[in-house]
C-alpha cells in the first residue's frame, strides 16, 4: 500500500480487518494496541513500518470513529501525552532509523511513558539559557556524562524515558551550543522529587540529574544542533490545541452555570454580570476554537491557534475566580490539602478552590501569556523584536 | 439542582466561502475607488455623507442591496451570510451608505409582509432605484418593547378601503400623525416604514406632512433625523400583528449582522495601528518593539479573532434559520460592540497626538463604534437576552 494509493475506503477496510482479527471484547488491552501499530493504523500519516501507512493525516479520524463505534481500547493519549505529542514527532523527524524503531512502538502503544527535561530553575521562559551541562565521558566512547537540574516535569515519576536538551559547548551563544539527547529514566544519577504546588498536589517535578551516562547513540540530531530540534519539539507542543470540540457550556464555565441555576440563594446582581460576561466570553472562546478546527479542517490553518491558550488561560482564571466568590461561605473552604500524584489533571473533577488555583498555571505553563503575546505581536502583526544582545554572547559570559 | 438547558449548539459554518471572497474583493475595490477616508470627510464637511453615486454602484452594479431579497422580487436570493462580508467592507471603510438601514431592516421587515406594494418596493430596493429606512429609533433592541406607533387619523387623500370599521384589514391609503426620534438615514430615504396603530405604512419620505429633522449626531457617517409626520399620506403594507412580527424578525437579522459592520470596523482599527507602530520611531526604535504596546496590540488581534468567529456565527444562525439564532445574535452583539469600541480607542490612543485630530480618519471610526455599540440594543440589553435564553436568571 503507497502513500497514493491511500485512501479513507481502505483505511476503513483495513480497521475493519484489524478488528475482525483481533475482537476488542477477547483480546488484551497492549495486544490490541500492538496489532493495530503493526498495522499502520497508530498514525496513519506516519511511514510503514513505524505505526503509519503515509497516509493523510486527517484520515485519522476514519480509523478513530470506527475503533471507538468497536469500543476498541485506547492508548490512553492523556497519560502519555509527553510521548504522542512532543516525544514522537520530533524522534521522527531527526531519529536515526535505529532510533525510530526502538522507540516509537512502545511510546505510542504506552508501555514506555516519556518526559520531557527542558525547563530548569534559571531557564524557563527563557528556555535556551539552559545550564545542564552534557560533556563527553572520559571512556572514549563518545557518550555523554550529564549534570543539572529541571523543573515543572510531568510525568517524571512514571516516565520510562526522558526528552532532554543540555548544555554541550558553553563558548557559544546560548542558542548554538545545546544538544538534544533521549535519556533513560532509570539511569544511575537520576533523582525524581516531587515538587508540591499552590493546589497542594504534585502533580510535576524537580529533576536532578548527577553524572547520568547517555550513550552517545541516544543523541537526537547533531552535537550543537539541539535548538532546532527542541523547536520542532515545541511547535508540535502548540499544535495540539483546535483540534477537539467544546459542546457549548463546556469546560471551565459549566460548573458555575450549574451552581447558579441550582442555588438560587446564591445570586447577586453584580455576579450575575460578570457571569454573564464570562459566559458570553466563553462561547465566543468555543466559536473561534471551532472556526479554527474549521480552517484546520479546509486545509488552511488560521494564526488563531496562537491565541486560543491566551484565551482560554485567561478565561479558566476570571472564571473559577467568580466560581469561589459565587460559592460564599463553601468558597472558604478546600478538599483536600493531602498531597497527591495525579497522572493527569483533572479540572472537572475536583473542587472550584482546586480549579481556582490550578488555573493559576494556565497563563505560566506551555509558555507564559506574556512570551505567547510577544510571538502575536511578532509573527501574526509583523511587529518589531525588542532589542537584545544575548544572541551573540557566549553562553558562559551572559548574567545569571 | 435543575438541568442546565441552553438551548443546544447547531453545527455552524463559520469558514467563507470562494463566492463569498469574491463579494468582498468587489465591494472592496469599490470603497477603495469611491470612498477612501478623504473623501469620507469632505462628504461629511459637506453635511451630505451620503454618496449616492456609490450607493448606486454598490447596489445595482454589484447587487449587494438585493441580497437577502429572492430572485423572483430581482434579487440576489442569497442569505445574510453575503450580507454580513458586504457589511464587513462598509464597517472597514467607515462607509456612509444606508446599507444597514435600508439593505437589512427595512428589506427584512418588507419580507416579513405581503402583498404587491411589498414585493414592489423590494424590487425597487434591490436595484438601487430607492432607498427605504424604517422609521424605528436606532437604539430599538430585538426583545424590547416596540416605541408607540404614530396615529392613524383617518382615510388618505386617495380614498381606498381604509381599515373599514376602525382596526380591521384592508389596503390603501391612511393619513399618519406622530413622531419617531433618531431614525438612522432618514434623510437619504426615499420611503419611510412607518408602524401606526393600524398597521405598517410606506410613507414618501418628500410627501406633503412628512418632515425630516437632521439631529447632531455623534456618528457623522449614519446621520440621524427626527420623523415627524403631520396627516401624511401613508400605503398599508400589514396588519399591526404581522407589522409586529417583522419588525422583530428585523431588529434581530440587523442585530447580528450590525456584528460584522463592527468587526470590519475593528479590524480596520488594528490594521492601520500596526501599520503605524512598524514605522513610527521614537526613542530611536520603531514604537511597534515596545513590549507594552506589543502586548496591547496582541490583545486586541485576539478579541478582533473572537469577533470573528462570534460574527461569523450570527451571520450563520441567521442565514440558515437555525433554533439558537436570538441567542447566537445576542452573544455576538454582546461581544462585537465591545470589541469595536475597544479597538478604536487604542486606535487612537496608540496614534498619539495624531489620533486626536480630525485629518486622521480615526476618529471617523470611534464615532462609529461608540454609536453602533448603542444601535439595535447595548452589550448590557444583549447579555439580558443571553441570561433568558440560557437560562441564568437575575437574582
Amino acid at each position: 500500500m503507497t502513500a497514493a494509493a491511500v485512501t479513507a475506503a481502505q483505511l476503513l477496510l483495513r480497521t475493519r480487518e484489524l478488528l475482525a482479527a483481533h475482537p476488542p471484547a477477547t483480546t488484551a488491552r497492549e495486544d490490541f494496541l500492538r496489532a493495530r501499530f503493526d498495522a499502520g493504523l497508530a498514525w496513519v500519516h506516519y511511514p510503514e513500518g513505524l505505526g503509519g501507512l503515509g497516509a493523510p493525516r486527517t484520515l485519522q479520524a476514519v480509523v478513530d470513529a470506527e475503533l471507538e463505534a468497536a469500543a476498541a481500547p485506547d492508548n490512553d493519549p492523556r497519560r502519555i501525552g509527553i510521548g504522542l505529542g512532543m516525544a514522537a514527532p520530533t524522534i521522527l523527524a531527526y531519529g536515526t532509523e535505529e532510533q525510530k524503531r526502538r522507540f516509537l512502538r512502545p511510546l505510542w502503544i504506552g508501555e514506555e511513558v516519556w518526559c520531557q527535561l527542558f525547563s530548569e530553575p534559571g531557564a524557563g521562559s527563557d528556555l535556551a539559557a539552559l545550564g545542564t551541562r552534557a560533556v563527553r565521558a572520559a571512556d572514549g566512547d563518545g557518550d555523554w556524562v550529564v549534570d543539572g537540574q529541571k523543573v515543572w516535569t510531568s510525568s517524571a515519576h512514571t516516565a520510562r524515558w526522558a526528552i532532554l536538551i543540555a548544555r554541550t559547548d558553553p563558548a557559544l551563544p546560548k542558542h548554538q551550543g545545546i544538544t538534544y539527547f533521549l535519556c533513560d529514566m532509570h539511569a544511575p544519577g537520576v533523582e525524581v522529587r516531587p515538587l508540591r504546588q499552590i493546589t497542594g498536589e504534585a502533580e510535576f517535578n524537580e529533576v536532578f540529574l548527577t553524572g547520568v551516562k547517555i550513550p552517545d547513540a541516544h543523541r537526537l540530531g547533531e552535537v550543537g544542533q539541539g535548538w532546532a530540534v527542541a523547536r520542532t519539539t515545541l511547535m508540535n507542543e502548540r499544535v495540539s490545541i483546535g483540534g477537539m470540540r467544546i459542546p457549548r457550556e463546556g469546560g471551565m464555565i459549566a460548573p458555575v452555570a450549574a451552581a447558579w441555576r441550582g442555588r438560587p440563594e446564591l445570586r447577586t446582581h453584580s455576579l450575575h454580570q460578570r457571569l454573564l460576561e464570562l459566559w458570553v466570553e466563553a462561547e465566543v472562546a468555543r466559536l473561534t476554537g471551532e472556526r479554527l478546527r474549521q480552517q484546520l479542517a479546509a486545509g488552511a490553518p488560521g494564526p488563531e491557534g496562537s491565541g486560543m491558550k491566551l484565551a482560554f488561560a485567561r478565561l479558566n482564571q476570571e472564571i473559577s475566580g467568580l466560581e469561589v466568590e459565587l460559592l460564599g461561605e463553601e468558597g472558604l473552604l478546600y478538599e483536600d490539602w493531602t498531597l497527591r500524584r495525579p497522572e493527569i489533571v483533572d479540572f472537572t473533577g475536583r473542587d472550584a478552590g482546586y480549579r481556582y488555583l490550578r488555573a493559576k498555571g494556565n497563563s505560566i505553563e506551555g509558555g507564559t501569556s506574556e512570551i505567547l503575546l510577544n510571538i502575536v505581536a511578532e509573527r501574526v502583526l509583523g511587529l518589531p523584536a525588542e532589542p537584545r544582545d544575548d544572541k551573540d554572547l557566549a553562553w558562559k559570559d551572559l548574567a545569571r | 439542582m435543575s438541568a442546565p438547558n441552553p438551548p443546544s449548539a447547531a453545527p455552524l459554518d463559520l469558514l467563507y466561502s470562494e463566492a463569498e471572497e469574491e463579494l468582498r474583493t468587489a465591494v472592496r475595490s469599490l470603497l477603495a475607488s469611491r470612498c477612501d477616508a478623504a473623501a469620507v470627510l469632505a462628504r461629511i464637511e459637506g453635511g451630505a455623507p451620503h454618496d449616492p453615486v456609490l450607493w448606486r454602484v454598490l447596489a445595482a452594479d454589484i447587487g449587494a442591496a438585493g441580497l437577502l431579497v429572492p430572485e423572483k422580487l430581482g434579487g440576489q436570493g442569497a442569505s445574510h451570510r453575503e450580507a454580513a462580508v458586504v457589511l464587513e467592507e462598509l464597517g472597514r471603510a467607515a462607509a456612509p451608505v444606508p446599507y444597514l438601514t435600508s439593505a437589512v431592516p427595512a428589506t427584512e421587515i418588507l419580507l416579513g409582509c405581503d402583498g404587491a406594494d411589498c414585493a414592489d418596493l423590494l424590487r425597487e430596493l434591490a436595484a438601487g432605484r430607492r432607498v427605504c429606512a424604517p422609521a424605528l429609533p436606532l437604539t430599538l433592541a430585538p426583545g424590547a418593547p416596540l416605541p408607540a406607533p404614530v396615529r392613524d387619523t383617518g382615510a388618505g387623500p386617495g380614498g381606498g378601503t381604509g381599515p373599514g370599521g376602525g382596526h380591521g384589514g384592508g389596503t390603501g391609503t391612511r393619513t399618519l400623525s406622530g413622531s419617531v426620534t433618531s431614525v438612522a438615514d432618514a434623510a437619504g430615504a426615499d420611503v419611510l416604514l412607518v408602524l401606526a396603530d393600524t398597521g405598517l405604512y410606506a410613507v414618501q419620505a418628500d410627501s406633503p406632512g412628512v418632515s425630516r429633522t437632521p439631529l447632531v449626531a455623534l456618528d457623522l457617517t449614519r446621520p440621524l433625523a427626527t420623523v415627524t409626520l403631520d396627516g401624511a399620506a401613508g400605503t398599508r403594507l400589514a396588519d399591526p400583528a404581522t407589522a409586529r412580527a417583522a419588525i422583530a424578525g428585523a431588529l434581530l437579522s440587523g442585530a447580528g449582522l450590525l456584528a460584522s459592520e463592527q468587526l470590519g470596523l475593528a479590524e480596520w482599527c488594528l490594521a492601520q495601528t500596526v501599520a503605524h507602530l512598524r514605522t513610527r520611531h521614537q526613542f530611536n526604535r520603531p514604537l511597534g518593539s515596545f513590549q507594552a504596546l506589543k502586548h496591547r496590540l496582541a490583545r486586541l488581534w485576539l478579541d478582533v479573532a473572537s469577533a470573528r468567529a462570534a460574527a461569523r456565527a450570527a451571520a450563520d444562525a441567521l442565514a440558515t434559520g437555525a433554533p439558537d439564532a436570538p441567542l447566537t445574535v445576542a452573544v455576538a452583539q454582546a461581544y462585537c460592540s465591545g470589541v469595536a469600541v475597544k479597538a478604536a480607542e487604542e486606535c487612537v490612543q496608540l496614534h498619539g497626538g495624531i489620533g486626536m485630530t480630525w485629518e486622521h480618519p480615526a476618529h471617523l471610526y470611534l464615532k462609529r463604534a461608540k454609536a453602533d455599540s448603542l444601535a439595535l440594543g447595548t452589550a448590557g440589553h444583549h447579555r439580558g437576552l443571553v441570561a433568558d435564553f440560557a437560562e441564568l436568571p437575575s437574582p
